[in-house]
C-alpha cells in the first residue's frame, strides 16, 4: 500500500494544481485577518500610523521589493525551463531564487536590528504591532519556500525533474508568486502611508 | 506490500487483517487513518462527557458544593474546548468523511494519502499541546474572550499553539477531500449521481478551508499578545475586544456548519435506504448544503447582537441569520417528504436519524428566537442558549454521528451490532437527551445564567430534572459503547450490504480490502433508486 500510493494516483498535476490552490486559498484568509485588523486600526489611528510609519526605512524596503520581483521572474523561469526538459536552467533558476530569498532576510534582519536599537518593539505601539506580526509571518513563509527549494535543488541534482515530471518545481512556483504577493501589499501597506 | 492493486483480481484481505502497530500508525489507508480519528474522537467524547457529568453533579444543588468556583470554571471551558475542537468538528468528516468518501465515490484512496496521515498526526500533536496546557488550566470558556484571555494565568499560549494544529489538521483534511472530490470519481459518477454525504462533505471541507485559518490567524495573535505584549485586542493599549470577537465568530460560526452538515449529509444517505424510497428533492438537498455553507459565512455577527455591535449591523446579520433557515427547512422537508408513504423499517441507524430530524427541528426553530434581535437581548448568555445549541449539536451532529455509526458498523468492522441493546441504548439517550436539555430552555427563559457555578434556589427543581437526565442520558451511551466492544467481538458476521443500500461501499465486501474494490465500479445511476418500482431516471430531478 505505501509503496504505490504515489503511483495510483497518476495524472497528479490536476490534483496537485487544485490542492495548491485551495492551500493558497486558507493562506490568503490567514493574512486575511492580518490585513483586517491592519485596516481597522488604521482607520480607527491614521496620525499614528502616519508618524509610525515615517520611521521604517524606505530604501530597504523598496529594495526588498525589487529583490522578491527578481526572485519571482526567476522562479517563472525555472517552471519554463523545466517543461521543456532543461534540468540545468531549472537549476540555476531555483539557486536565483533561493539567494533572492535569503537576500530579503537578510535585508529584514537588517531592518529589525535598526528598529530594536531605536526601541522599537511589537509592545511599542499598535504599529509596530502590526509590522512585527505581518512582515513576521511573512517572513516565515519566505524560510518555507526556501526550504522547498533547497529539497526542489537536491531532487533536481538526482534528475527526478524532467519536461514530463515537474509538478512540485510548479507547485512551488505557485507558492512562491504568493508570497511575493503578499509583500506587494505589505510594502505600500507600511512603508508608504500617505 | 508492493502489489499493484489493479492485478489481484482473485481473493483480498481485508483492510484489517495487518495487526502490528506500525502498520496503524503508519498507515496511507484511508480506511485505517478514518478509524483511527474514530477512536480518538470517540474517546474525547467520553472525557468530554464525563466532565459535563461533574458539571451537572455540582448543579444539583444551587450553593457551593463539590469543588470551588474557580474548578467549575476551569471544568466547564475543558468541556467546552474538548467536545468543539476535539470531538464534534474532527467527528464526522475526518472519521467517517475519510472511511467512505472513497468509497462511496468508488476510488481507491483519498487522492493524498500521505497528506491524509500527516493530517492525523497534526491532529494528535494538537492534542499533546492541548494535554500539556493543562499544567495551568484555562478558565475563560470554550471562546477565550479578551482582555480576560490576556490577562489569566492560564496557559492560554500553549492552548493556542495546540488549537492551531489541531485547526491545521482540519484544513488539510478539507483539502485532501476537496481534492479527491473532484479528481477521484468513479467513471461515469458525474455531480448529480454523487450521493448526498459526498455534497455534504464537499460544502463541508469548503468551510474547513476558508474558515479555519482566520482562528488560526487569532490564536496567533492571541499569543502574540501574551509574549510579544501587543496590544490588538486589549482596550487598554488602544485596541478593540471586539475585534476578536469578530476573528473568533468568523471562523466558530461557520465551524458550526462543519459539525452539522456531514451528519445531514448522514440522514441524507439512511433516509431514502430505511423508507425503501428514492430521496426526495436530490438537486435541493445538494444545492441547500452548499447554500448553508456559503450563507453561513454571512451570519457570525448574531453572536455579538449585546457586545456593542452597532444597530444596523445587528439588523443585517439578524435577517441573514434567519436567511440560513431557508435551505435547512429544505433539507427537513424533503427528509419528511422521502419518509412519506415510504416503506419505513426502525432499525437503529433509522432511529437515530428520525431522532436527528426531531430534535434538530426543535434546535434549529430556538435558534431563530436568539437569531431575532429583541428575544436575543432577553435570552442572551442564559442557559436558553445552552439548551439550543445542544439541541443542535447534540441533538443534531450526535445524533448522526450515531446514526452513521450504526449504520456503518457493519461496514467498518465486518460485524452486525446487538439491535436489542441498540434499541434500548437509543430510548435511553433519546429520553435522558431531552431530561437534560429540555428543562434549559425554560430555565433561560426564567433568566437563568449560563457558566454560573451557583444559581438561585428557584432554579432549583428543574436543575434536578436536568441533572438526573444527564444520567439516564450516560447510561444510555454507556450501553451504546458496550454494544460498539461488545459486537466487535461477538457480533455475527456482517453481510456485504446488510441494509440493502445502493451507494458503492455497499458493493465492496465488509470490512473492504484494503483497495476498496476488486475493480473500480462503473457508474450508470444515481443511488436512490429505491422501492418496488424503480425510477427510470439517471440522476436528480432532470436529465441534463
Amino acid at each position: 500500500m505505501s509503496a504505490d500510493a504515489g503511483n495510483k494516483h497518476a495524472g497528479a498535476p490536476v490534483s496537485a494544481r487544485l490542492g495548491i490552490w485551495a492551500f493558497l486559498a486558507t493562506e490568503l484568509l490567514l493574512f486575511g485577518g492580518l490585513f483586517t485588523a491592519y485596516t481597522v486600526f488604521r482607520i480607527s489611528y491614521p496620525d499614528l500610523f502616519h508618524l509610525q510609519h515615517l520611521k521604517l526605512n524606505r530604501i530597504l524596503g523598496a529594495s526588498n521589493t525589487v529583490i522578491l520581483l527578481t526572485s519571482s521572474l526567476s522562479m517563472a523561469l525555472a517552471i519554463a525551463a523545466i517543461r521543456q526538459g532543461q534540468r540545468k536552467l531549472m537549476e540555476i533558476g531555483v539557486a536565483t531564487t533561493l539567494f533572492c530569498g535569503a537576500c530579503f532576510l537578510g535585508i529584514k534582519y537588517l531592518e529589525w536590528s535598526e528598529d530594536f536599537a531605536r526601541g522599537l518593539f511589537p509592545r511599542s505601539n499598535l504599529f509596530f504591532g502590526l509590522y512585527f506580526v505581518m512582515t513576521g509571518l511573512h517572513g516565515l513563509h519566505v524560510i518555507l519556500g526556501m526550504a522547498v527549494m533547497v529539497w526542489l535543488l537536491i531532487k533536481g541534482r538526482q534528475g527526478v525533474f524532467s519536461g514530463d515530471y515537474n509538478t512540485p518545481v510548479e507547485i512551488t512556483g505557485l507558492y512562491w508568486h504568493f508570497v511575493d504577493i503578499i509583500w506587494i501589499y505589505l510594502f505600500p501597506l507600511f512603508y508608504l502611508v500617505g | 506490500m508492493d502489489h499493484a492493486p489493479e492485478a489481484t483480481a482473485g481473493h483480498h484481505g481485508s483492510y484489517l487483517a495487518e495487526k502490528t502497530l506500525r502498520s496503524w500508525a503508519l498507515t496511507l489507508d484511508h480506511k485505517r487513518i478514518g478509524v483511527l480519528y474514530i477512536c480518538t474522537t470517540l474517546f474525547f467524547f467520553l472525557v468530554g462527557g464525563v466532565v459535563a457529568l461533574l458539571l451537572r453533579l455540582k448543579l444539583l444543588t444551587p450553593g457551593p458544593a463539590l469543588f470551588s468556583d474557580h474548578t467549575y470554571n476551569v471544568l466547564f471551558t475543558i468541556h467546552g474546548a474538548i467536545m468543539i475542537f476535539l470531538f464534534v468538528i474532527p467527528a464526522i468528516p475526518s472519521s467517517l468523511g475519510n472511511f467512505f468518501i472513497p468509497l462511496m465515490i468508488g476510488a481507491r484512496d483519498v487522492v493524498f494519502p500521505r497528506l491524509n496521515l500527516f493530517s492525523y498526526w497534526c491532529f494528535v500533536a494538537g492534542i499533546v499541546v492541548i494535554l500539556g496546557s493543562l499544567v495551568s488550566p484555562m478558565d475563560t470558556g470554550w471562546t477565550f474572550y479578551t482582555p480576560y484571555s490576556e490577562q489569566t494565568s492560564a496557559a492560554v499560549t500553549v492552548l493556542s499553539g495546540g488549537l492551531f494544529l489541531v485547526g491545521l489538521s482540519s484544513i488539510l483534511t478539507g483539502l485532501n477531500f476537496i481534492v479527491t472530490i473532484h479528481t477521484m470519481r468513479a467513471p461515469g459518477m458525474t455531480w448529480y449521481r454523487m450521493p448526498l454525504f459526498i455534497w455534504a462533505m464537499y460544502a463541508t471541507s469548503v468551510i474547513q478551508v476558508l474558515a479555519t485559518p482566520v482562528i488560526g490567524i487569532t490564536f496567533i495573535l492571541l499569543a502574540a499578545e501574551r509574549v510579544l505584549g501587543i496590544g490588538f485586542f486589549d482596550p487598554a493599549k488602544g485596541g478593540d475586544p471586539l475585534l476578536f470577537q469578530h476573528f473568533f465568530w468568523f471562523y466558530s460560526h461557520p465551524v458550526v456548519y462543519v459539525m452539522i452538515l456531514p451528519a445531514m449529509g448522514i440522514i441524507s444517505e439512511v433516509v431514502p435506504v430505511f423508507s425503501r424510497k428514492p430521496i426526495f428533492g436530490y438537486r435541493a438537498i445538494a444545492y441547500s448544503a452548499l447554500a448553508i455553507a456559503f450563507i453561513g459565512f454571512l451570519v457570525w455577527g448574531h453572536h455579538m447582537f449585546v457586545s456593542g455591535m452597532g444597530t444596523l449591523a445587528g439588523i443585517v446579520f439578524s435577517f441573514l441569520t434567519f436567511f440560513v433557515a431557508v435551505p435547512t427547512g429544505v433539507k427537513i422537508f424533503n427528509w419528511i417528504a422521502t419518509l412519506y408513504r415510504g416503506s419505513i423499517s426502525l432499525d437503529s441507524p433509522m432511529l437515530y436519524a428520525l431522532t436527528f430530524i426531531f430534535l434538530f427541528i426543535i434546535g434549529g426553530l430556538t435558534g431563530l428566537f436568539l437569531g431575532s434581535l429583541a428575544t436575543d437581548v432577553h435570552v442572551h448568555d442564559t442557559y436558553f442558549l445552552v439548551a439550543h445549541f445542544h439541541y443542535t449539536m447534540m441533538g443534531g451532529t450526535v445524533m448522526g454521528l450515531f446514526a452513521g455509526l450504526h449504520y456503518w458498523f457493519p461496514k467498518v468492522t465486518g460485524r452486525m451490532l446487538n439491535e436489542k441493546l441498540a434499541k434500548y441504548a437509543w430510548g435511553l439517550i433519546l429520553v435522558g437527551f431531552n431530561l437534560t436539555f429540555f428543562p434549559m430552555f425554560i430555565l433561560g427563559m426564567q433568566g437563568m445564567p449560563r457558566r454560573y457555578a451557583e444559581y438561585p434556589a428557584k432554579y432549583q427543581g428543574l436543575n434536578i430534572v436536568a441533572t438526573v437526565g444527564s444520567w439516564v442520558l450516560a447510561l444510555g451511551v454507556f450501553l451504546m459503547f458496550l454494544n460498539f466492544i461488545r459486537s466487535l467481538r461477538r457480533g455475527g458476521l456482517a453481510p456485504d450490504n446488510p441494509w440493502r443500500g445502493l451507494t458503492l461501499e455497499w458493493s465492496t465486501s465488509s470490512p473492504p480490502p484494503e483497495e476498496n474494490f476488486a475493480e473500480i465500479p462503473t457508474v450508470s445511476e444515481w443511488p436512490y433508486n429505491y422501492g418496488e418500482k424503480p425510477e427510470r431516471r439517471t440522476e436528480g430531478k432532470r436529465e441534463r
